[in-house]
């Protein structure tokens, strides 16, 4: 529409002005502002000047080191045993106002490991908590994002079937989607409880009783993992719905060839449906991964962190920091980090599912 | 022969629609179980968790949790605070980004190439990464009032509002969908002597139907689910949406039966509202898959 009917600076402008505007003050200007703000001391209210300070955010969030120690021994040179395993110097005289290594000075153990022989190898972190958040988030991420794509497609092969009734199945599997994730989370701590939750006597009754209670949300080795699942049950449908969408551009005249050459269910999937659904797979891989790494929500309903930081994230911490100790810097920096971790990874899936000539 | 495979096919229909079935209570129990224990009191609540009365209503019946709901929080203003939110910047953003989505369609006009490749590129920036700054900018802009000018807008409708009314995933859809019309329709508009308003409002926006109401259920969803942002910026009581309303029951001894009773009524309107527009709710979130 190059003609000259259509060439109107003024009117482009006005329409598309106030839009524009809004999305460069409170998108664009706030992301600019992040990465600004990372390398300041800028706190959301305080009487000093902000002051630019470096690295420093990223390195106090980012540092890490690893030490590796022989264990004590005493006078006669044999190892010192304590409670049956061999005793190694205290980390505490390292990381405490030792001259000789102001590089550990502050930080904590996150955790150690021995690889055969007699010395021990610790990694220190300077954030230990933050550590753990981005190790959190990213076992979320990667239990989450095939799990659901799977189970959302899955779905959608099921809801795709021409059988009377199914639109009601669709209509139901989307249902939690319209849900609040603030409301689910809150539900499903019912259900987790540890002494009436549905869950526990769901499993009771049908193991007869052998399966004895957990408490899922307060226990350190299952409140992830049940934060994960809730968090599939709540979003599936939503992929499922895209899922279907792609499923449905599929031309029929390559199933009815298909049917014609007697060909397999499984090779009817392989060879028609999964690769008309590529480019589908590349987007939902690519959304569900940006939406697990922003998981706050549940966290902030269901554990607030814990037990023992096993729930801790990335965003979790971002807001603790930004919003909770008002140390906005702080808080910048772990939402820089973050984008560019969900960055470089979307860059990443794009690049391993391009069309490969 | 005949008989043996037409009952092969009855059982295999009846497998086919019991796994659905299957698959459709996993979906539904949490809802089923939150309204029916909203009508009980806690102790009942919790034993009844342990069968399956936990679905149904039955036993001591009551209202009791919902008017002791109204007792430990300010309910109505909370919902009214989200209606009026999510109100506002529903019309205003289907005002302002369908405005934006025929400007960079239709219109020709200097920068427009660039302006829309920028907004694409505000779709990869996850809402979680600006939160923190946006909460910083938010304390510090002006506003000019009744009161005259005053600066920061925390614990206000408009901190709520103003910063969701555009974004680049909106725009982006009008975009997509004004493309698929014709633009000789418009160019011939333009020579007859049409100007632009009558344009956009006496033709497109009678034909926009679909992606408005899309465009409007995304930010619906999005606006009344919010809780991060209304987390941040409200400390206030008087400005807080029902998300945030949550926390007066959740944090210090829960009663159940009260949560319950809260959920249900934040939720099952919802609900309503999906199941009988069900068919644009779905359609809404497969368009959002159209990018790739």
């Amino acid at each position: 529409m190059a003609s000259k009917f259509t060439v109107s600076n003024r009117t482009g402008w006005l329409m598309a002005g106030p839009a524009v505007l809004l999305i460069a003050g409170f998108v664009i200007l706030p992301f600019l502002l992040a990465i600004a703000l990372s390398f300041t001391n800028q706190r959301l209210v305080s009487p000093n000047p902000t002051e630019f300070v470096g690295l420093a955010n990223y390195r106090q969030l980012l540092g890490v080191a690893t030490l590796t120690l022989d264990p004590l021994r005493d006078d006669a040179g044999a190892v010192v045993v304590k409670d049956g395993a061999p005793e190694y110097p205290s980390l505490r005289s390292l990381t405490r106002n030792n001259p000789d290594r102001p590089d550990l000075a502050g930080m904590r153990e996150w955790f150690s490991f021995s690889l055969g022989g007699e010395s021990r190898t610790y990694v220190l972190a300077r954030d230990v908590v933050f550590m753990k958040a981005i190790v959190n988030t990213f076992i979320f991420v990667l239990v989450v994002a095939p799990v659901q794509a799977g189970l959302a497609l899955g779905l959608a092969l099921l809801i795709n079937q021409r059988l009377r009734g199914i639109n009601v199945f669709r209509a139901i599997y989307f249902m939690p989607v319209v849900v609040s994730i603030v409301v689910v989370s809150l539900l499903w701590r019912l259900i987790y409880d540890g002494d009436s939750g549905l869950l526990n006597n769901l499993l009771g009754a049908i193991s007869f009783g052998l399966i004895p209670p957990v408490d899922w949300l307060g226990n350190p080795s299952t409140a992830l993992g049940s934060i994960i699942a809730m968090s599939i049950w709540q979003a599936v449908g939503f992929h499922m719905v895209i899922w279907l969408s792609g499923l449905q551009t599929i031309s029929p005249t390559l199933y009815e060839a298909a049917a014609i050459e007697g060909a397999s269910k499984w090779q009817v999937f392989r060879y028609i449906t999964w690769p008309g659904l590529r480019n589908t797979a590349v987007l939902i891989l690519i959304v569900i991964t940006m939406q697990a790494f922003g998981l706050f929500a549940q966290i902030d309903v269901m554990t607030n962190g814990g037990p023992l930081d096993s729930t801790q994230t990335i965003v979790f911490q971002a807001i603790e920091r930004g919003y909770g100790k008002q140390d906005i810097s702080g808080g910048s920096a772990i939402s820089v980090i973050l984008f560019v971790i969900v960055l470089s990874i979307s860059l990443m899936q794009r690049w391993l599912t391009r069309e490969k000539t | 022969m005949a008989m043996i495979a037409a009952d092969n096919r009855g059982l295999r229909l009846a497998t086919r629609y019991a796994v659905l079935v299957l698959i459709a209570v996993i979906f539904v129990f949490p809802l089923v179980f939150m309204v029916m224990s909203s009508f009980k009191p806690d102790q009942q609540l919790l034993q009844d968790a342990s069968n399956l009365r936990a679905f149904l209503p039955v036993g001591d019946i009551s209202l009791q949790n919902y008017t002791a709901a109204f007792q430990r929080a300010p309910v109505a203003t909370f919902v009214f605070n989200s209606v009026f939110v999510t109100g506002v910047t529903v019309i205003l953003s289907l005002l302002l980004c369908s405005a934006a989505g025929f400007a960079f369609v239709f219109v020709n006009w200097k920068g427009r190439g660039v302006l829309l490749s920028l907004l694409l590129a505000t779709l990869i920036v996850p809402f979680e990464t600006i939160a923190i700054p946006l909460l910083l900018l938010a304390s510090k802009l002006p506003w000019i009032g009744l009161d005259g000018l005053t600066w920061g807008w925390l614990n206000s409708y408009r901190v709520q509002i103003v910063p969701f009314i555009a974004d680049g995933l909106t725009v982006f859809l009008f975009v997509q969908y004004f493309k698929d019309l014709p633009g000789e329709l418009i160019e011939a508009a333009r020579v007859e002597g049409a100007s632009w308003f009558q344009i956009y409002r006496r033709i497109v926006m009678p034909l926009s139907g679909p992606i408005l109401a899309t465009a409007a259920i995304l930010k619906f969803l999005v606006m009344y689910n919010q809780y991060l942002w209304p987390l941040m910026v409200t400390q206030e009581e008087g400005y807080r949406p029902v998300m945030v309303g949550l926390q007066y029951f959740f944090q210090l001894n829960v009663a159940w039966g009260e949560v319950m009773a809260y959920l249900s009524m934040i939720t099952v309107p919802v609900l309503a509202f999906y199941l009988y527009l069900q068919k644009a709710f779905i359609a809404s979130i497969a368009s959002t898959g159209v990018k790739g």
